[in-house]
């Protein structure tokens, strides 16, 4: 039996996963203690769970558990990476190097930093969505102190080619930080293997707590430093200052040590699942997968169904079947994904896009309800659409004046 | 956000979904929005020549569910009434009846452009001025 609604939005936010709400349990009422009440056994406690957690989390990317500093999730992340080297290497220089299809909370951070003096330079991706490495390298002076690259993309899944970028950030002694908010967890990643300098990431998309996330910041080779962006009690070795959130992060630790143990068969799963959607999805006439096909996460696949526009196709199942659309009318915005638009895709075929995010507890049934569910509405919006039918009377759209109001 | 229940019993029994044969004089014909703006509407009209009444009214939109219902309610409305009546049909009319909340709004402007550009296609194609009307500001 299916049960409603189906979640197939993971890329948003993922349920804590049971375990990793019995391990957080006890530190909301027994285990309460202030992690920094370094006076007395409930402060001991505290520390201890938070040490703990500290370990797990830093050996899911291979870190030193000294180097993670435990944030409220990634938009705080990204804004201390950003902001903390920014102002930390002002002496060095003021020049940040990242890509037009970033998370906001890195976009408009780094708006934000050219408003305080800084220059930033945007990188376009190629329409595979991936950013081209030639062009990376032109793109460093002098002054650059920071490159900021995604690991891998939340609307598309795409991976970028992290180990390429940061062998470029060396040569050049410049920084590497990625936001990889989507991908710790859900691949392998591993900072030094990979030579990232800053990484930050997030609970709620492994399964674990909302509200907790980490930055890991390197320690040797180089040695980094960011500046505060919090004044406060000088926690998180004074680059982050605030009461720890003891439960949330014996959560998130809790959360990297399922991951460590479980991603491999679950990838497997997962990716099998996923495919099996992909190509159901894409044997419907004129739908297009959106992003690389090979260098993608597992779990996810974006496809745009052409003449079709996708909240009207969202509206078709969504009471059954959570899941998001790059179209513009589920935002008050009125504009399409900036993301799939950045890939070179048409805005009506940005307005047409799905994205499907599987998770740990997709089950086969889901996906078969869904490429059904699909199929079906996007049969019937397209025998509903003008655009369907000029297309399959061979009108070439292009050549109509449409009313651009 | 949640649909008012009259937007989704609309977009799940669209009323009047289909095409009328453009050639005929006594039909016109409608085509508002742009693919890029993710909503495309095409309104039509047969008009009863004796008695200038619109006998019938299809339509097919490319959009989402509120432009689908706003196109959908306007064929029912149009259905009966004269071409000058239907002139009238204001879009806030549409926001009304379909509890559309303010970011919808121009799926009903886009409706009551639909309607007003498939009245000036029969005007036109029976020898008649087509009528001016105030540049739609939404959208």
């Amino acid at each position: 039996m299916l049960d409603f609604p189906i979640y197939l939005d993971h890329n948003a936010t993922t349920p804590c996963d049971p375990r990793v709400v019995e391990a957080m349990i006890p530190y909301f009422t027994n285990n309460f203690g202030n992690a920094a009440s370094r006076n007395h056994p409930f402060g001991w406690k505290a520390e201890e769970a938070v040490d703990y957690a500290r370990e797990q989390v830093a050996k899911l990317i291979g870190a030193d558990p000294k180097e993670i500093i435990f944030t409220s999730g990634a938009t705080e992340g990204d804004n201390l990476a950003l902001k903390g080297v920014f102002e930390m290497y002002a002496s060095k220089g003021n020049h940040i190097i990242t890509c037009n299809i970033e998370h906001k909370a890195v976009l408009d951070t780094c708006k934000h930093i050219e408003k305080e003096g800084g220059e930033v330079t945007y990188l376009k991706v190629k329409d595979n969505g991936l950013i081209d490495l030639a062009e990376l390298e032109a793109a460093i002076k002098p002054t650059t102190i920071l490159i900021a690259i995604m690991y891998a993309n939340n609307e598309i899944g795409t991976i970028m080619p992290i180990k390429e970028i940061s062998a470029i950030a060396k040569k050049h002694g410049v920084l590497l930080f990625s936001d990889a908010v989507q991908a710790v967890g859900k691949i392998p990643v591993d900072v030094n293997k990979d030579g990232i300098d800053l990484m930050a990431f997030t609970a709620h998309k492994m399964y674990g707590p909302k509200g907790v996330g980490a930055l890991y910041v390197r320690r040797k080779n180089p040695r980094v430093k960011v500046t505060a962006q919090l004044d406060g009690g000088g926690h998180e070795r004074g680059m982050r200052s605030g009461t720890l959130n003891v439960p949330g992060i014996v959560g998130f630790g809790k959360a990297c040590e399922i991951c460590i143990n479980e991603m491999e068969e679950e990838t497997a799963r997962v990716s099998k699942l996923r495919d099996k959607l992909q190509t159901e999805l894409l044997k419907i006439e004129e739908s297009y997968l959106n992003g690389d096909k090979e260098h993608k996460l597992p779990h996810v696949t974006n496809i745009s169904f052409k003449h079709v526009e996708g909240e009207g196709l969202l509206m078709g199942f969504n009471k059954n079947i959570a899941l998001s659309s790059g179209s513009a009318c589920t935002s008050a915005s009125l504009e399409p994904s900036y993301v799939l638009k950045a890939l070179g895709l048409g805005d009506d075929l940005a307005h047409s896009s799905l994205r499907f995010g599987l998770g740990r507890f997709t089950t086969e049934e889901q996906i078969d309800y869904t490429i059904e569910q699909v199929t079906k509405t996007v049969n019937k919006l397209r025998e509903m659409s003008p655009l369907w039918e000029m297309f399959k009377e061979g009108i070439d759209l292009d050549t109509i004046e449409w009313a651009h109001h | 956000m949640a649909y008012s229940e009259k937007v989704i019993d609309h977009y799940q029994n669209p009323k009047n979904v289909g095409t009328l044969d453009k050639s005929k004089a006594t039909v016109g014909t409608g085509l508002v929005g742009a693919p890029e703006c993710g909503d495309v509407m095409r309104l039509q009209i047969e008009v009863d020549e004796a008695t200038g009444v619109i006998k019938d009214a299809k339509f097919k939109t490319f959009g989402c569910g509120s432009a689908i219902a706003s196109s959908s309610l306007a064929t029912e409305w149009l259905k009966g009434k004269s071409i000058d009546e239907a002139v009238t049909i204001d879009n806030m009319t549409i926001v009304e009846e379909l509890n559309l909340p303010p970011v919808k709004i121009h799926c009903s402007v886009l409706a009551e452009d639909a309607i007003k550009a498939a009245i000036n296609d029969y005007r036109q194609k029976n020898g008649m001025e087509a009528l001016k009307f105030e540049e739609s500001i939404v959208h």
